[in-house]
């Protein structure tokens, strides 16, 4: 998957000025960023639910943006996407939510089906919770049963977008461990976007660090901890300030206090 | 000053005319989903029940207690004319024909338009439309199109079970409480009710069903993914298809007159 030269902008503001990046075969790529640097967008981008203003999205070879709607739909059959909250259809079980990409899209018998899905089940640790509604799961569970779900058609690029927020210690580190597992034994192709970054260096084979509409920094995840350059070593680190301020631009704050009296 | 107003005149016919368009095509793509949909049977049977069966204690009691009204009422006027013998024509003539489809449109905006307008937005808000686009599902296809059509189908249904409740709600006070002669009272509706009077009120609800329906999973689905948004079209589903229930109510009498 390549993307070249991307540029998209919301309302006249520009979100992306020119953004590279290659995905190799059965590789995990990071992409981090700071809060608001657009990395769910550059996701809607790579899976056609956005269109680009300008640039190329490459998947499989195919210009996403030469996509039409069953072309889109075709390509998204070979896709697997995971939600910040795990977006599980509330109305059904956690079984028959991850049966549920099968049942739409093949008509395989029902002892089958049930294979299929107490395998991926099973994969995630969650088969004995197959019949709980998603409102009694927790967090870290949700996440789970939606990886089993978007891994059940066997997809190539298996996409997450956030995957660690609010996340405990212990279920964080089983959805790391997933993420990496399922990489190597199914041979998918991962893309993780997070701001998470030292549990996300743990587990990717290279990462890209977006800023100011940009990729500023791009290499395996220890190249870009020991990177020197002041707004990369400002995220990689957590530095409370830096290129990227700590205070939101403002007037002159006694100016406005005079304003106010 | 008369500047300023007649541009936002301007810009509010403008925005509501977009607003119509949006619904036009949108019910369109609804219409050409709808062979494909009966395909799938099972989904509509569902949501018959849930935008259905679930209205139909509120459509029995509000039933019962606009007939009774009504029983009360007529016997009232008639009774001025010493033609109270008339109430089972008068009470079935008014559920028919208007009572009874408009009446259960308004409260069928008010309990299943917003259960499915929230429903869907609330989806919307929680990804799970996005999570179907991304699984390659047409969320119109597998979401909208079942719900659109379980409450067309429900509508007339309704209508009927309101209607025949109603009548005796009707019958409930005019004949056992202010002593209109029972025989009377039936004998005297069927002769006064026609095939045609009947078809009316089936015209209306079907009109009503189709148009309350089509409201509610436009706002619902086109709500704004927070809570205010799923707020505010839960709201606009209710208002948008009360004062639309009056109006085409009104065409459709003007027509079938």
């Amino acid at each position: 998957m390549r993307v070249r030269g991307l540029h998209y902008s919301v309302s006249q503001r520009p979100i992306f000025a020119g953004v590279d990046l290659d995905i190799e075969r059965g590789s995990v790529t990071a992409v981090m960023g700071p809060s608001g640097t657009g990395k769910t967008t550059l996701l809607r981008l790579i899976t056609g639910q956005l269109m680009a203003d300008r640039g190329l999205v490459e998947v499989e070879g195919q210009d996403v943006a030469g996509l039409r709607r069953d072309g889109i739909y075709r390509m998204r059959r070979r896709m697997g996407m995971l939600f910040q909250n795990g977006a599980l259809l509330t109305d059904l079980d956690v079984y028959e939510n991850v049966a549920f990409p099968l049942r739409e899209h093949t008509r395989l018998p029902e002892r089958l089906l049930r294979h299929v899905v107490l395998a991926k089940l099973q994969a995630v640790g969650l088969r004995g919770a197959c019949r709980l509604m998603p409102a009694e799961l927790s967090g870290g569970m949700a996440r789970r049963v939606a990886i089993a779900r978007a891994i059940v058609t066997d997809p190539q690029l298996l996409i997450y977008d956030e995957p660690f927020v609010g996340l405990d210690p212990i279920s964080l580190g089983i959805v790391l461990r997933l993420i990496r597992l399922l990489n190597d034994t199914l041979g998918l192709t991962s893309i993780v976007v997070s701001h998470d970054v030292h549990d996300l260096s743990a587990i990717a084979d290279f990462s890209y660090l977006l800023s100011g509409g940009l990729v500023i920094a791009a290499g395996p995840p220890s190249a870009l901890a020991t990177d020197t350059r002041e707004e990369v070593r400002q995220f990689m680190h957590g530095l409370p300030d830096g290129p990227v301020p700590f205070h939101y631009p403002a007037p002159d704050y006694l100016e406005q206090l005079r304003q106010l009296r | 000053m008369l500047a300023s107003l007649s541009r936002e005149l301007l810009h509010n016919l403008r925005t509501a005319l977009q607003a119509l368009g949006a619904y036009t095509f949108f019910f369109m793509r609804l219409l050409k989903e709808v062979p494909r949909a009966l395909l799938r049977f099972s989904l509509i049977v569902e949501q018959v029940h849930n935008a259905g069966a679930l209205s139909l204690v509120i459509i029995m009691l509000s039933g019962l207690f606009v007939g009774m009204v009504l029983g009360l009422q007529g016997f009232d006027l008639l009774e001025r004319f010493g033609s109270e013998e008339s109430l089972g024509s008068a009470a079935a003539l008014g559920l028919l024909k208007e009572l009874g489809p408009v009446v259960t449109a308004l409260l069928f905006a008010g309990r299943a338009g917003t259960a499915l307008a929230s429903e869907l937005g609330l989806m919307r808000a929680t990804d799970q439309l996005a999570a179907m686009e991304m699984m390659a599902v047409d969320p119109v296809r597998r979401v909208v199109m079942p719900r659109f059509l379980g409450g067309v189908l429900s509508m007339p249904l309704l209508a009927a079970i309101f209607s025949m409740i109603g009548i005796f709600g009707a019958q409930l006070v005019g004949v056992q409480l202010m002593g209109v002669d029972t025989g009377q009272f039936w004998s005297q509706m069927r002769s006064a009710v026609e095939f045609g009077d009947v078809l009316e009120g089936v015209v209306k609800s079907c009109v009503f069903g189709v148009a309350c329906s089509l409201i509610a999973v436009y706002e619902g689905y086109h709500s704004v993914p927070t809570a205010e948004g799923v707020g505010r079209a839960t709201t606009r589903t209710v208002v948008i298809s009360s004062v639309v229930v009056l109006l085409l109510d009104y065409m459709l009498t003007a027509a079938m007159l």
